[in-house]
């Protein structure tokens, strides 16, 4: 019985001590950079209105989801396609390595030639991020099928969609997850990155507003929100992943008792 | 391996072997990149064709800023790497072998990793400004956690009999960290190291990008405000190819750390 109060004092334990050491040792500074924790949680409700919510904060996120979406689709399309041949596999790779080795953010000069600066050059910015981790683990996880389990469906001639719904995307599913996982870090930092580049709303651009400005409490205020959005997502993510691969987590349990 | 799949490698093997497919995967790409935009498909104005690029990184490469740029980059990513890497893995086999620690610790880790590194650029601009220091802030922010969460499942991963083996032997705790609990978390270590390495680059690069710290990124801000398309494009495929050679060079060192361990030994058998 006693054991939730017990579990939930170690949770909580550590983080109450770090926020109250924050809120001591802040207490009494002058350092303009480092405002009292007091004075950056008194402008938080000030500054993050739903004002600016409806103007900043939604508009990133929605930007997110779609690029999010956009990437997730073409990676587990184009994945399962790479994934299920050898010869395409063998073509796609070089390719695959060179475009996962650059890193994200400088292509946010290049697809601004393309796009401009407006919503939809950040929508691809975050979807070309986040879809070489979602790509290249679904390329992975497609191949390392298990190869009875292939033969068997070749043998009772499953094909198509049937092979697909119930063989391949089961079979390459908890690396899709590892993939998209991964994807969700990339893809909020895009966000804010691609807004700090260049924009004129956004959660990014209203940080480095506030930056530029010297609105110090107001900033911290918008990193602390920015903690809690990368924080929920990471926690949302867990429980779709829960959801979705609740066979997978069962099985892993199941071996892990015998 | 079932007769059916024997005969497709054996097919694939005379017709179309693996080194011809990568090639032709390469050929196939750098030909699109001359042809797509000589064809009028994309403007040359966004996307120059091949041999414009090349010929701007022949130009980038006899500039010495150029070279100060990538050293300046490349600095960076190692000093912050090595930061991160030590101080996780201190960490990592301090709260991994005392229980107490890792329960207490657990929900801290879980909230403060996905916190997105790039929150704290304009703390890293008010506190440093376009400095070393500030591209330092961020990498070790960011390829902390990597390395850390990998050490923390490498001590989990710990065989029970061979930790009691080592207790009834008498194993001072330093002797068992360093004979049963580091080899057995090697491998996770060097997991850790590559996820790590790819981290910092994208944030060595980020921190040039919209700090203005010297470096490839600086360089890539200013080749795109001053519309030099060709260069910009250049400078994007340097960093793609910094971006391999790190990664082959960290598997050549995992290789080598780990060439006693099943895992390696199977690859280089097969």
């Amino acid at each position: 019985m006693n054991r939730v109060p017990r579990r939930l004092a170690a949770t909580l334990a550590l983080p109450s001590l770090l926020v109250a050491f924050w809120w001591w040792a802040s207490a009494g500074s002058t350092s303009f950079y480092l405002p009292p924790l007091r004075q950056i949680l008194a402008v938080f409700p000030q500054v993050w209105t739903v004002d600016r919510f409806e103007t900043d904060v939604l508009p990133s996120l929605a930007r997110l989801a779609a690029g999010y979406l956009l990437a997730a689709v073409v990676g587990i399309g184009i994945g399962v396609v790479i994934g299920r041949s050898r010869v395409v596999r063998g073509i796609a790779e070089p390719g695959l390595e060179f475009f996962r080795a650059i890193p994200p953010p400088v292509l946010v000069p290049i697809l601004m030639l393309f796009a401009g600066i407006g919503d939809q050059m950040k929508i691809i910015v975050i979807a070309t991020g986040a879809l070489w981790p979602i790509l290249l683990n679904t390329v992975e996880g497609v191949r390392a099928a298990d190869s009875v389990l292939i033969d068997t469906a070749r043998s009772f001639r499953i094909g198509g969609l049937r092979r697909l719904r119930h063989l391949t995307l089961p079979a390459a599913g908890p690396q899709i997850f590892a993939g998209l996982r991964q994807a969700v870090s990339i893809a909020i930092i895009l966000m804010v990155i691609s807004e700090m580049f260049a924009a004129n709303e956004g959660l990014g651009f209203a940080i480095i507003q506030f930056q530029r400005s010297f609105a110090v409490p107001e900033m911290w205020s918008g990193t602390i929100l920015l903690g809690l959005i990368g924080f929920g997502l990471a926690w949302a993510f867990r429980l779709v992943e829960r959801r979705v691969l609740f066979w997978y987590f069962g099985m892993r349990a199941a071996a892990r008792d015998h | 391996m079932t007769a059916l799949q024997r005969r497709a490698t054996a097919v694939t093997r005379i017709g179309f072997p693996p080194w011809a497919q990568s090639a032709s995967g390469v050929l196939l790409l750098l030909a699109a990149f001359e042809v797509v935009p000589q064809a009028g498909i994309v403007p040359t104005a966004y996307l120059p064709p091949l041999h414009q690029v090349l010929a701007a990184l022949a130009d980038e490469a006899g500039r010495p800023v150029f070279w100060f740029s990538l050293y300046e980059t490349l600095r960076g990513w190692a000093i912050g790497l090595a930061i991160a890497a030590t101080a996780a893995i201190a960490t990592g086999l301090l709260i991994g072998t005392v229980p107490l620690l890792r329960t207490a610790t657990h929900s801290t880790i879980e909230f403060l990793r996905p916190i997105p590194s790039v929150a704290l650029i304009p703390l890293a601009v008010l506190l440093y400004g376009a400095d070393l220091r500030s591209k330092l802030l961020l990498i070790v922010y960011a390829s902390f956690w990597q390395v850390l969460i990998q050490v923390l499942y490498g001590v989990q991963d710990v065989d029970p009999v061979a930790r009691d083996t080592a207790r009834s032997y008498r194993f001072s705790r330093w002797g068992r960290i360093r004979h049963v609990v580091w080899p057995t978390a090697l491998p996770y270590v060097m997991t850790g190291l590559r996820l790590a390495s790819a981290v910092a680059l994208v944030l060595a690069v980020t921190s040039e990008l919209i700090i203005g710290a010297p470096g490839l990124g600086q360089q890539i801000a200013l080749a795109q405000s001053g519309g030099a398309v060709p260069d910009l494009y250049a400078l994007v495929v340097v960093t793609g190819l910094v971006g391999i050679a790190i990664n082959v060079l960290v598997r050549w060192a995992e290789r080598r750390l780990l060439s006693w361990h099943p895992s390696v030994r199977g690859e280089v058998a097969a």
